[in-house]
């Protein structure tokens, strides 16, 4: 009885559209991609303690972790490190800047997002040019 | 209708989840704090790339830049948990893993933490 009740009721509750029906608009793609760069440079983090613990730890462990992050498979890392922490630094300005009420219109909203985008690019590509030449 | 709540719960304006506007506040503040030190430790770390030991132990060793990358080391370990924590509370809906998910993070962003501070003391101590 409980079981027919709750699967009528189960039947008859309308559900609401998932998340693929929607397109994918600029506010909400960077929006998710706050989180997930977030997320990313959580274990990014792994890598800033592991340089300050080998660097206590001595010559030998300090060497272990500059060859790897040396390493084809270290340096895209550090690329991937490197825009999650450009857009996450500068979609978080953004996110500050909405704190104080402002910039919500669509229009303003739009422009923010596309310069997140832009100085996201031009940041990363300046420090990778400074770090290889220098 | 008349409110529920006690009059001293209302003064204290914490909510049901005890610790009111704390989470989000303490979230702004640490990311207001690392805008300038992550600008601040990425040039730095952009001027060690590929540095030897001794070039990266005697830069931690300077006071000034040791206690930029502790106060880096907290500010990062503490919006890392605040955050992750979120994403967990939202995608996480069975309380057996989601307790046990918010601890690890929480215990693990501290012994980072932790890690990471004693080994700065440790390489200030032995340069000076």
């Amino acid at each position: 009885m409980a079981s027919e009740t709750s699967s009528a009721a189960k039947r008859a509750r309308p559900l609401s559209p998932h998340l693929q029906v929607y397109k994918p608009q600029i506010t909400s793609v960077l929006s998710i991609s706050h989180r997930a760069t977030g997320v990313a440079l959580s274990a990014g983090t792994l890598l800033l303690a592991a340089w300050i613990v080998a660097t206590a730890m001595g010559p030998g462990a300090h060497a272990r972790v500059a060859a790897f992050a040396g390493s084809w498979l270290g340096q895209l890392m550090l690329l991937g490190w490197s825009v999650a922490l450009f857009y996450h630094l500068l979609n978080g300005i953004r996110h500050l800047f909405w704190d104080t009420g402002r910039g919500f219109d669509l229009a303003t909203m739009e422009k923010s997002g596309k310069a997140v985008v832009a100085g996201t690019v031009v940041l990363t590509a300046l420090a990778w040019l400074v770090a290889k030449a220098g | 209708m008349a409110s529920l709540r006690s009059p001293l719960g209302r003064a204290r304006g914490l909510g049901s989840a005890r610790d009111g506007t704390h989470h989000w506040w303490a979230q702004r503040v640490t990311a207001v704090a690392l805008v300038p030190l992550v600008l601040w430790f990425v040039a730095s770390a952009i001027s060690l790339a590929g540095a030897p030991h001794a070039a990266a132990a005697g830069w931690i060793a300077q006071p000034l830049n040791a206690v930029l990358l502790a106060a880096l080391v907290v500010a990062v370990f503490h919006h890392a948990q605040l955050g992750l924590q979120v994403v967990i509370e939202d995608y996480v809906h069975c309380e057996a893993i989601k307790i046990p998910a918010l601890l690890a993070v929480k215990g693990a962003c501290w012994l980072l933490a932790v890690a990471s501070l004693f080994s700065i003391v440790r390489i200030f101590v032995s340069a000076s």
